[in-house]
C-alpha cells in the first residue's frame, strides 16, 4: 500500500467531501500540518467539522479555513488567540463544542482505540456535562464522554519511514499522536 | 518603605505570585495557569526540586530561551518558547491529560474570575462577550490535588470576586482549595468546609476584607 506521496495535495486526492468530520494535530501553531490545511483550502471542500485543540490564528493555520467558511463545526478547547473565531461563533455563523484539552485528547485517543465511551470528572458540574450522562463510581460523580470519529486525519510529524511510522519531535507531538489513531 | 507601600495596601502581582510559591513543597510536580500564576516559576525557592509540568506534553520546563536558541517546537502551556531541562521529558496530551486527571500532579495555580465560598470556579467564559474556551482548566480543577487561585480581590469595576455563588458558566464545582488575592488569603481544611481567612496582606486590616467580600467565610 502507498503511502508516500509528493504533494499534500496528492496524499488528500480522493479522501474529501463535503461535511466531513477531520481531526487534527497541533497545539496553537506548534506541531500543526500547515500544508495539508493549505491543500484542503485549495480543494474548496466545505461544510468541515474539526476536531482540533486550537482554531489557529487569523490567516495562520486553522485560521485560513474559517477565513474561507469552509468550516462548519470545530470541537475545541481553546479559541483565543483568533479573532475571526470569535467573531464567526458570537454571531451565530459557526458552531463550537467546546471541549475540555483533556477530554478531547482521550476523545480521540478513545476513538482509535476502540473505546465507544469513557467516564471522566472533568466537567461535571458545568455547562460540559449537560445533556449526557452522568454515573456515580465509589461516591463521586464522572460524565460519559464519548470517542470522536473522524473521516481523516491530518498529522505533523517530524520523520517518517515508507511502513507510515512516524516520530514526533518534542513538544510538537501535542494532539497529533491521539489524532492519528482515527475511529475507523 | 516603598511608595507602593505608602500609597496602596495589598501585595501587587508578584507578590501574590511568591506567596503561591510559598504553599510548594519539594518533590512537587506543578502546573501553572497562564498569565500571573506563570510568574510563581520565578520564586521557586532555592535547593528545592519542583517539577514543572506543561499540559501540552512536557515535564521539566527550562527557562525562556535567548533569540538565538528559540525554537518552535518548544513551546509551553501559553503558548511562549522556552528551553528544556537535562531532565525533561516529552508525551503526547492524551498522557499529559492522563498526568493531570489521574491525580499525578501536586499543585496548580489558576487565575479566575470569580470563586463562590462552596469553592466553585469561574475563569473560562463571559456569556456574549468573551468565550475564549476553557483549555485545560476544567481538567486541573477535577485532577490536581490542590487548587490554589490567584486573582485580584475585586474586578475592574470594583465588584467583589469572592461571592455567595458564581454568576458565570463554572469550570469547576467545589474545587479549590486555597485563594490568594491582592489583599488576603483564604484556606479550608476539605471541601465540606468553609474557607477561612489566614493571612492579610500588609496594610490590609479584616474589616477591608470584609467590605469587599460578598462570600461567607470564618476569621
Amino acid at each position: 500500500m502507498k503511502k508516500i506521496y509528493s504533494s499534500a495535495e496528492e496524499a488528500l486526492d480522493g479522501l474529501l467531501f463535503d461535511g466531513m468530520t477531520i481531526a487534527a494535530g497541533g497545539f496553537g501553531l506548534c506541531g500543526i500540518p500547515e500544508r495539508l490545511i493549505d491543500a484542503i483550502q485549495a480543494s474548496g471542500v466545505k461544510d468541515i467539522t474539526i476536531a482540533s485543540n486550537n482554531a489557529g490564528i487569523d490567516n495562520e493555520g486553522l485560521g485560513k479555513l474559517l477565513r474561507t467558511k469552509q468550516v462548519k463545526k470545530m470541537i475545541s478547547s481553546y479559541v483565543g488567540e483568533n479573532k475571526e473565531f470569535e467573531r464567526q461563533f458570537l454571531a451565530g455563523e459557526l458552531e463550537v463544542e467546546f471541549t475540555p484539552q483533556g477530554t478531547l485528547a482521550e476523545r480521540l485517543r478513545a476513538g482509535g482505540a476502540g473505546i465507544a465511551g469513557f467516564y471522566t470528572k472533568t466537567g461535571v458540574g458545568t455547562v460540559v456535562a449537560e445533556g449526557k450522562e452522568t454515573k456515580e463510581f465509589d461516591g463521586e460523580t464522572y460524565v460519559l464522554e464519548r470517542g470522536i470519529r473522524a473521516d481523516l486525519s491530518i498529522i505533523k510529524g517530524w520523520k517518517a519511514d515508507e511502513s507510515g511510522n512516524l516520530i514526533f519531535r518534542k513538544t510538537a507531538r501535542n494532539f497529533n499522536q491521539p489524532a492519528a489513531r482515527r475511529f475507523t | 518603605m516603598t511608595t507602593h507601600d505608602l500609597l496602596t495596601k495589598g501585595w501587587t502581582r508578584d507578590q501574590m505570585a511568591a506567596r503561591a510559591a510559598k504553599e510548594l513543597r519539594d518533590g512537587y510536580y506543578v502546573n501553572l495557569g497562564i498569565g500571573i500564576p506563570t510568574l510563581v516559576a520565578n520564586n521557586i525557592p532555592e535547593g528545592m526540586e519542583v517539577t514543572l509540568q506543561s499540559e501540552n506534553g512536557m515535564l521539566g520546563i527550562g527557562p525562556f530561551p535567548y533569540e538565538d536558541e528559540v525554537d518552535p517546537d518548544l513551546i509551553n502551556a501559553g503558548k511562549q518558547t522556552i528551553s528544556e531541562l537535562p531532565s525533561s521529558s516529552y508525551f503526547d496530551s492524551a498522557a499529559s491529560f492522563a498526568m493531570i486527571r489521574g491525580g499525578h500532579i501536586d499543585l496548580t495555580v489558576l487565575g479566575a474570575m470569580e470563586v463562590s465560598e462552596k469553592g466553585d470556579i469561574a475563569n473560562w467564559m463571559i456569556p456574549g462577550k468573551m468565550i475564549k474556551g476553557m483549555g485545560g482548566a476544567m481538567d486541573l480543577v477535577a485532577g490536581v490535588k490542590k487548587i490554589i487561585v490567584v486573582m485580584e480581590h475585586v474586578s475592574k469595576s470594583g465588584d467583589p470576586k469572592f461571592i455567595p455563588e458564581c454568576t458565570l458558566p463554572l469550570t469547576g464545582k467545589n474545587v479549590v482549595d486555597m485563594i490568594i488575592t491582592d489583599l488576603a488569603v483564604f484556606q479550608r481544611p476539605d471541601h465540606d468546609s468553609p474557607f477561612k481567612l489566614i493571612e492579610l496582606a500588609p496594610g490590609v486590616t479584616a474589616e477591608d476584607v470584609r467590605q469587599k467580600t460578598t462570600a461567607h467565610y470564618v476569621e
